[in-house]
């Protein structure tokens, strides 16, 4: 059997040392195999992913364009076209439905670039604090990482339990025994409830940007710490000035992998709030349901989806223009 | 090259054939048939204290089926969360079980639907004839003009039920008749960590199901005549300023309430923290948390004035479970004859006595079970003063626009903000808003 | 775990407010992560009562009854195994396909290749609830016209899990294996082996930690994943995240087996992922260093 070597081409990540002019195999049989084998590697991830997700996707944009009620859902491919009706109604900010789905919109940023930010703040934190060795240091990273590894259902239902009005811990303590609050505090509805979700997914998502910093941390060269100690630079110095902008090509993606997953998360405020989300924490995922399966107005759920995913889209590629910009320059 | 502009082109081909596949309806759209008449899939809700209850209760019942007519059925006791989704993804899909129950009223907005068999004429004849049924229960089994989408298998309506001994230690002889008479008794009994009154603040349905019947108690409706929303007249204003202002204003609710969409006020009652408790044949469950049936009376649900009766005097929704047959069934005569079987009087008497429900078919009401004191309030108000709620194709959507408004309210009031009629207004303009146009 | 590159400041200690800031900083961040994991352990041994009441820090009398009539109130063993079986199948078919297919973007260059992890990766943003309809009527008219059951057996959600976890998956193997040095492939490749040889042979063992991350990472989004389980699955096949919601719906609220059940289907995903836990930070070190 011909052993070739395909030519290592650099890639857009790393470097690679070209290997200086292996043999490329002179036998049709072997470039042809060469040539197949990537696209057979390929296939079955590519089938899936047309099967799951690429054609559901269209299936589901057309939809937007269909006037899609419960009359029509039993035979979904009859249902009459109504163009971009669905779409009007979405953005029309004057009309309730519109005005809803702005605010829910809203909502869903402040709450994504909350949590977000809280998330990192406390992984990265709890990354440097914890790098050096220290005794427990290995029980309490494998206890950080409980919250992460808990199931979405069992750990929100955890908190459902204790942001409870009458029974909860939360009340329990804060009203009854630290005395903060006059009267027990309703988090479930009411205005509170964007606090309650607040902290349950910081709770749960905090632990994952830890891992990722953590990992980019070990990345970091000790000597650099070892040249800037020389130079007299005390502990909070080299943390600002070589921790942090080491990290940076992690962050970059860690943040926007933070974000995607936090504007989609549909699995947290279902189970903390049911189906009908109170107003101030009406996130978006949670809305699109409400105003399809709920509701049976799939057409105009499937509007908002779509809304949503160009939505997301813009963002990413905004944010992926300006991060590899920056990392232009920063090679420099 | 070849090979990979053969995979691209087999790629789109594949997706394309895929898109065209799910294009069409499938067999959603074929009518019923008798390809298998040996089986029947059965969803049945969750109509006892847990879906193992369910399955002890009706298993048996099952098996007598099977040993008459040799016909097997493969029974799923469906929780509530899920059962609209399901029914919901099964008329889509057009897989689905054979016969089902639903919440009555969900009849309409499946009606609309077009997956249900319908119940014209020949299709009671087999099950015995319309005029089995009580009128109130068929009330509830679709939009007017057109034939019944379900026929009903259990009847349920609301009443008050009182706690004996509460009411005795705070004076009070006789349990009220009108909602002036509630608020005054409540307030004597909300003092010392016991309230009046308890309510199901977060759950859609049951403020449906309140505001709906204070709304009629007004005079007024939620949908005019030709079936269109109307949520802000004055009536139905003033009917949900009503119900919320038992928490907002007369202090009777535990602000807490608000939060309660899993039954805790039957709990709260069961426990003695509440005195009062209105509910939809609450008797199984509150024995099932310990409460013992001397301990408690029930008495009809309060009317503005005078007594039950119809129009302004109505005081509940008529309640209950239909049994509905999907249209593209497999096993058509097998359905009907199960209809047939759940609906016969043998049938009523043991399933409703077992779930404390009222049968809707009037020659199995004279069962002694179903005239016992507790259950002659239930079976006088379903006949003489129980509305059913309004049948419209949008009744789900309706569900969650004003149930949502209604919840919010109760946060509003929990939270100590006032509830006025202007913002009782505001709130229902909203949820009008979000009905659908077309 | 710190063995390679060392990022002790070893000349100079630690200064003082570092320490004390991090003693106060990790005590508060303790106390916030134990909170509801010892709510969830010291209700599901309350007795009833203890849990319809205002809530007590200690119990009033230990009882292991939840544990018992978690099993009965829900089928919940059923919903066990099902979990299992379908997580499990998710992961070995997620790992595998994802190792070949990031095999394939780590060591080729082939057209395409630049829009093939350009797609996988854009599906991170997909909304779940607009593909959910669509894909449940796919599956529906794959099961009627080839006979095959997607929806609402196992296989459907199988098949649904692998391809949710599979961006994710194939991205941080395409980073690690790209650490993995390439003269290993030639190495191979010299010794007669085969590109698939090589791959099995040399890069896969090389990059464990990295497949064991992925096969973590797999296994909890699927026993996690709530939207599609309620729509895909029936009674036979349901799994643990939407049959715990069965304790909620029931005429009383059983808070201390909701706690019990939490907990039971908690402990394997959880004990499994401290025990790997050594092999996700390295895998994640290597793939998230681009």
């Amino acid at each position: 059997m011909t052993t070739t070597t395909a030519s290592a081409e650099s890639g857009e990540r790393t470097v690679r040392e070209n290997s200086p002019g292996a043999a490329r195999g002179p036998r049709r049989t072997g470039r042809i195999k060469r040539i197949g084998l990537p696209y057979l590697l390929l296939l079955p991830a590519l089938l899936l992913e047309l099967l799951v997700h690429l054609v559901p996707m269209v299936i589901g944009i057309v939809m937007s364009f269909k006037e899609l009620t419960q009359f029509y859902i039993r035979d979904w491919g009859t249902a009459p076209w109504s163009g971009l009706d669905n779409y009007q109604v979405s953005v029309d900010f004057d009309a309730p439905v519109g005005e809803a789905l702005l605010h829910s919109f809203l909502v869903t940023v402040a709450f994504t670039l909350l949590s977000v930010g809280l998330c990192w703040l406390i992984g990265t934190a709890a990354a440097i604090y914890m790098q050096d060795t220290f005794r427990g240091r290995g029980l309490l990273r494998a206890l950080f990482l409980v919250p992460y590894a808990l199931p979405v259902y069992a750990a929100v239902i955890t908190w459902v339990f204790m942001f409870q009005h009458d029974n909860g811990l939360v009340n329990h303590v804060l009203h009854d025994q630290l005395h903060l609050t006059d009267k027990p505090s309703f988090w479930l509805i009411g205005d509170n409830s964007f606090v309650a979700l607040l902290t349950v997914s910081v709770w749960k998502g905090w632990p994952f940007a830890f891992l990722i910093v953590m990992a980019g941390l070990q990345n970091i060269p000790g000597e650099l710490y070892e040249a800037a100690a020389l130079d007299g630079a005390g502990l909070w110095q080299q943390i600002r000035r070589i921790t942090l902008p080491s990290l940076r090509p992690v962050n970059q993606v860690l943040v926007l992998v933070l974000f995607l997953w936090t504007f989609n998360d549909f699995n947290t405020p279902f189970v903390l709030f049911g189906r009908s989300a109170p107003e101030a924490a009406d996130l978006i995922s949670v809305h699109i349901y409400q105003a399809s399966f709920v509701t049976w107005n799939f057409g105009t759920g499937s509007a908002m989806s779509v809304l949503l995913l160009l939505f997301l889209l813009v963002v990413t590629g905004v944010y992926l223009l300006l991060t590899s910009r920056g990392r232009k320059t920063a090679d420099v | 090259m070849r090979s990979i502009r053969a995979a691209a082109v087999g790629a789109v081909t594949m997706s394309l054939a895929l898109a065209a596949s799910a294009c069409g309806g499938g067999s959603s759209t074929g009518g019923g048939s008798n390809d298998s008449p040996k089986t029947l899939t059965y969803w049945a809700s969750n109509q006892g204290a847990s879906i193992a209850v369910d399955k002890k209760v009706l298993q048996p019942e099952l098996d007598k089926f099977e040993k008459q007519t040799g016909i097997k059925v493969k029974l799923e006791v469906v929780p509530w969360s899920d059962l609209l989704n399901r029914i919901l993804t099964a008329t889509t899909s057009g897989q689905g079980p054979d016969v089902l129950n639903i919440g009555n009223t969900w009849s309409a907005s499946l009606q609309a639907t077009g997956a249900l068999l319908p119940w014209d004429a020949e299709n009671f004849d087999k099950i015995g004839g319309k005029d089995r049924f009580v009128d109130s229960a068929l009330g509830s089994t679709g939009a007017q003009g057109k034939d019944p989408a379900a026929v009903p298998l259990y009847s349920m309506a609301y009443a008050l039920y009182y706690n004996k001994k509460l009411f005795a230690d705070a004076g009070i002889a006789k349990p009220p008749a009108t909602w002036d008479e509630l608020i005054a008794d409540g307030k004597k009994l909300s003092k010392g960590g016991k309230w009046g009154l308890g309510a199901e603040g977060a759950s859609l349905a049951e403020n449906i199901h309140h505001t709906f019947v204070f709304a009629k108690q007004h005079g007024a409706d939620f949908f005019t005549a030709d079936g269109k929303p109307d949520f802000t007249n004055d009536g139905v204003v003033t009917a949900v300023k009503q119900y919320v202002d038992l928490m907002a204003k007369d202090k009777i609710i535990a602000p807490g309430n608000a939060e309660y969409a899993q039954n805790q006020s039957v709990s709260d009652f069961a426990k003695g923290t509440n005195a009062m408790l209105l509910w939809q044949s609450a008797s199984a469950n509150l024995k099932s948390q310990g409460m013992s049936e001397d301990t408690y009376g029930i008495a009809p649900m309060p009317v503005q004035s005078g007594t039950p009766g119809t129009g302004t005097n109505v005081n509940s929704m008529v309640a209950g479970i239909n049994l509905a047959v999907f249209k593209n069934t497999d096993n058509l005569d097998g359905a009907t004859k199960f209809a047939k079987f759940m609906t016969g009087d043998a049938e009523q008497k043991i399933l409703n006595t077992a779930y404390s429900t009222i049968p809707p078919v009037k020659t199995a009401q004279s069962e002694a079970a179903f005239n016992s004191p507790a259950n002659a309030v239930l079976k006088d108000t379903l006949a003489k003063s129980a509305v059913a709620l309004p049948q419209v194709a949008d009744e789900s959507q309706f569900e969650t626009a004003v149930g949502t408004a209604v919840k919010e309210l109760f946060a509003e009031a929990a939270a100590g903000r006032p509830v006025t009629t202007d913002s009782v207004k505001a709130k229902l303009e909203k949820a009008q808003q979000q009905m659908p146009t077309k | 775990m710190s063995s390679t590159s060392s990022t002790a400041r070893s000349p100079m200690a630690p200064p003082r407010s570092f320490l004390w800031s991090r003693r106060i900083f990790l005590t508060l961040l303790t106390g916030f992560v134990l909170l509801p994991v010892y709510v969830m352990v010291s209700s599901s041994l309350k007795p009833l009562a203890d849990v319809s009441g205002k809530f007590r820090w200690l119990p009033s009398g230990l009882t292991i009854r939840p544990y018992i009539d978690i099993w009965s109130t829900v089928p919940l063993a059923r919903y066990f195994v099902n979990s299992l079986i379908v997580a499990g199948a998710a992961t070995v078919c997620s790992v595998v396909i994802a190792v070949f297919a990031a095999y394939a973007v780590s060591r080729y260059q082939f057209r395409g290749k630049r829009v093939f992890t350009v797609t996988v990766l854009s599906t991170q943003m997909f909304p779940g609830i607009l593909f959910l309809l669509p894909l449940f009527l796919i599956y529906v008219n794959i099961g009627d016209s080839t006979g095959i059951a997607l929806f609402g057996s196992r296989a459907g959600l199988i098949l649904t899990y692998l391809t949710f976890s599979l961006p994710f998956s194939i991205w941080m193997l395409i980073g690690y294996f790209d650490s993995v040095p390439r003269d290993l492939d030639e190495a191979a490749l010299v010794d007669g082996c085969g590109p698939l040889g090589a791959l099995l042979r040399v890069v896969v063992p090389a990059a464990i930690p990295g497949i064991v991350a992925v096969a973590v990472y797999a296994f909890m989004t699927a026993w996690g994943e709530v939207l599609f389980a309620s729509v895909m699955t029936n009674d036979t096949t349901r799994t643990l995240a939407v049959g715990l919601q069965g304790y909620s719906t029931l005429n009383n609220v059983y808070w201390n087996q909701i706690m019990a059940a939490s907990l039971v289907v908690s402990v394997p995903v959880v004990a499994g992922f401290l025990l790997l836990q050594r092999y996700l930070v390295a895998g994640l070190t290597a793939g998230a260093v681009k």
